[in-house]
């Protein structure tokens, strides 16, 4: 995953990136393994500013859906500090950039949510829902969304 | 590009709220 240059470049770009290795630094993999429930490799955790976790990837992914899943990771901190606009350009840029990759469906059905939030008009979720009849029908999100219709 | 991991979480999370930017923290059991 993260010998991928998109990748890299993008976790340097939006995050200060911090590692704590399993058996080489034993005792931080328990303190903050406890503190934040990771109890399995590879996890991967967004945390805000407060260190507080907005976000988590459990798991092996390959480089498009891993790269897929730390966008949505960022819309997911924008979101929850408020920031419709940026949530929705981050969701946004998974559904453009990766549409084939596992976390296009939640993003797609987060942009939705989050244009609605951003401006406070209902349509944003009948258009979001109406995209689910184009692509992405068979997902868990597209059934998320079907209430909107 | 490779990316420069930090591995002293404390200060981390310390310099995160100074500066105001999101953490990715990774657990990880890959060689280092």
């Amino acid at each position: 995953m993260y010998p991928d240059e998109r990748i890299a470049r993008f976790i340097t770009e939006n995050f200060i990136p911090a590692r704590v290795h399993v058996k080489d630094q034993a005792a931080d993999f328990q303190r903050f393994g406890e503190r934040y429930n990771a109890q399995w490799t590879p996890t991967v955790l967004f945390l805000d500013s407060d260190g507080v976790e907005r976000h988590r990837i459990e798991g092996f992914l390959p480089n498009d859906d891993f790269l897929g899943q730390l966008m949505v990771g960022l819309g997911q901190l924008a979101f929850k500090r408020g920031d419709f606009t940026a949530a929705q350009r981050s969701f946004q840029q998974v559904v453009d950039t990766l549409p084939r990759s596992d976390a296009a469906p939640e993003a797609q059905y987060w942009a939705g949510v989050s244009r609605y939030k951003g401006s406070g008009d209902p349509a944003a979720l009948g258009a979001t829902a109406k995209a689910f009849t184009e692509r992405y029908q068979d997902s868990t999100w597209a059934k998320k969304a079907s209430i909107w219709k | 590009m490779n990316i420069a991991w930090r591995h002293d979480i404390d200060r981390v999370l310390a310099d995160a709220k100074t500066a105001h930017k999101p953490v990715l923290l990774d657990f990880s059991a890959a060689p280092m």
